[in-house]
């Protein structure tokens, strides 16, 4: 049974605005992410979809606008990745979500490890803990890939578990998954899909972008459409085919 | 075959390994080519009265080149800290002042730099460059380009605890040399300090998303550098009791040459101490083994040039076959496992 979430909203975007020195990325977004909703963002390259979830994730903040992150007014100023951590949002990015050259439980902790109070790592902890995750909500069986591997010497498709696994241990209330697809085999793909329907399952939030429709389609509740930095269209998934989702779409597709 | 490609791959795990079998080689060479001087000890007396100075830098280097920048303007804090320690000694007779004031003249450029990279965005190797010049016009302006001697300070126990005789033979900087190279090791493998270095060193992108204060972390870091080459500057001033202009100068590009024989990674992401630490003691080493050996002076700088060429590629050439051997065992491993679902979510 999954957990009754104690909030409405997972987020709530009002008039969210963000400028890159006189270009604006985001002009006035509005948008909602229900307790145990899986959100489908989509919309052309350059749409400010990156830009928007790393506004939720705490990686800089809006020039101007409003956040709430489960039902509660953020405090934009002093609100950072380590903040979205403590209100449960993690994320998995396409190619920055871990430290290539690092062993893998330096990656699981990476940002708050555990330390002593000297700010000395606990490394056994750490090391038992990654392990412990590989195992049981990852689901690496395979020789040779152990907590103490370097991430490099993962498949596209391990990394991506790494990082959703990651992303379930801290016991996350919202996880964005940003293009988490894109460097995968078909196979691979599925199983991200399965991640995906795991996380509503279990009575949380997902927003999930990605440029395949079909998987973006499959998995979602609701689809929000960004072109230019603006949400055109907010569009439940009982309202639409996938087909016709494909050609509003295409309406958004800008020939240079 | 396949046996030995996988015990090698098991060796080169271990940090410094390969670095510490130069360094054996390089001894071992030594002793057959000049064994009147190398199988006494007073050859490496001289080596742990020498080295400390451009091992310490070497250290602190390795943390700063491990998180993918650059640092150029330690020789000129060899100098400016070391004027300031001479300075304040030669003016208000206490060492520990001028001690305190000295790695707070290196803090000082280290945080100039630190700001310059981290906010202004300069590239380390252009802005610390810049500080280079800087700071060793400003110690040649201050001390007018003069010497200064301060051999009032041996009978003080700064002296004596920084560059003193153990049972009169050991350099007591020998050991203050291991102790930073055992201190840094923890820093860099056991803190999250060391932890942000290696992440932002990797990719600061991957840092900054993960929750990785990269602007703090770096201007944190060339401070720590900047600390570090200033207590190389008092090592290297109090053991030879004086203060020159120029002093450091000749450090620069031996130290960077220790970190990369070490084999930290120019590309970032990746340090060893302990390959530092032998890596300063081959480099300092070379000159009196050239010499001593008797194929003449001249011969150093080559010889230097070599080695550095040769641990380099080894470095490089032995790492490649940690990757075949694991690659094989990748391909069986599994992704997901199979009806594993329910125990996915806690």
């Amino acid at each position: 049974m999954p957990e009754k979430r104690q909030f409405k909203n997972a987020v709530i975007m009002n008039n969210i605005e963000k400028y890159f020195g006189n270009v604006a990325a985001l002009n006035g977004i509005n948008f909602e992410v229900g307790a145990n909703e899986v959100v489908g963002l989509i919309g052309d390259n350059g749409a400010g979809k990156s830009t928007l979830i790393k506004i939720i994730t705490g990686v800089f903040p809006p020039t101007k606008g409003e956040l709430y992150i489960r039902d509660k007014k953020i405090s934009l100023k002093d609100y950072n990745v380590k903040q979205a951590y403590k209100l449960g949002i993690e994320a998995v990015y396409q190619d920055k979500s871990l430290g290539e050259k690092q062993d893998l439980w330096r990656n699981f902790f990476i940002g708050r490890q555990m330390t002593n109070r000297l700010g000395f790592i606990r490394v056994r902890e750490e090391k038992e803990m990654a392990q412990k995750i590989m195992f049981d909500i990852i689901g690496f069986r395979g020789a040779g890939i152990t907590a103490e591997s370097k991430a490099n010497k993962l498949s596209g498709g391990e990394r991506q578990g790494i990082a959703i696994g990651r992303a379930m241990y801290f016991d996350a209330d919202l996880i964005v998954l940003d293009e988490p697809t894109s460097a995968l085999s078909l196979k691979e793909v599925q199983k991200v899909l399965n991640f995906v329907r795991k996380i509503k399952e279990s009575g949380r939030a997902c927003i999930y972008i990605s440029h395949i429709l079909s998987d973006v389609y499959e998995i979602s509740d609701k689809f929000i459409i960004l072109d230019r930095g603006k949400v055109v269209a907010t569009i439940k998934k009982s309202e639409v085919t996938l087909k016709k989702l494909s050609e509003f779409m295409l309406k958004y597709a800008h020939v240079k | 075959m396949k046996h030995l490609k996988m015990s090698i791959a098991k060796l080169v795990k271990i940090e410094g390994l390969t670095i510490i079998g130069v360094f054996i080689a390089l001894m071992i060479l030594f002793i057959m080519t000049a064994p009147h001087v190398f199988t006494g000890y007073r050859i490496y007396m001289s080596f742990l009265q020498t080295v400390p100075p451009l091992l310490i830098l070497a250290l602190g280097l390795t943390l700063v080149i491990t998180a993918g920048e650059m640092d150029l303007s330690f020789s000129a804090i060899i100098a400016f800290s070391g004027f300031i320690f001479c300075f304040i000694f030669r003016t208000f007779g206490t060492p520990w002042l001028a001690f305190i004031l000295a790695l707070l003249s290196g803090a000082l450029v280290g945080y100039i730099n630190g700001l310059l990279v981290a906010k202004v965005g300069v590239p380390s190797i252009m802005a610390t460059l810049a500080a280079q010049f800087f700071w060793n016009g400003l110690t040649i302006l201050l001390s007018r380009g003069l010497s200064w001697n301060i051999k009032e300070i041996r009978p003080y126990f700064i002296h004596t605890l920084f560059v003193g005789r153990i049972g009169g033979i050991v350099p007591a900087q020998s050991l203050w040399g291991v102790g930073v190279a055992v201190f840094l090791w923890f820093i860099l493998n056991r803190h999250t300090f060391g932890e942000h270095i290696l992440f932002i060193g990797d990719n600061v992108d991957v840092a900054r998303v993960m929750g990785v204060n990269v602007t703090a972390t770096k201007i944190k870091l060339f401070v720590f550098m900047g600390v570090i080459s200033a207590f190389a500057a008092i090592l290297l001033t109090l053991e030879m009791i004086n203060f020159w202009t120029t002093q450091g100068a000749g450090l620069l590009l031996p130290t960077i040459a220790a970190v990369f024989i070490g084999g930290t990674s120019i590309a970032g992401g990746y340090g060893t101490v302990i390959g530092s630490f032998f890596g300063a003691y081959i480099v300092g080493s070379l000159e009196a083994g050239v010499v001593a050996s008797g194929i003449g002076g001249y011969w150093t700088r080559l010889v230097t040039g070599l080695v550095m060429a040769a641990s380099v590629s080894l470095n490089i050439i032995l790492n490649k076959e940690k990757g075949e051997g694991l690659k094989e065992r990748i391909k069986e491993s599994i992704f997901i496992k199979k009806g594993g679902e329910k125990s996915s979510f806690v």
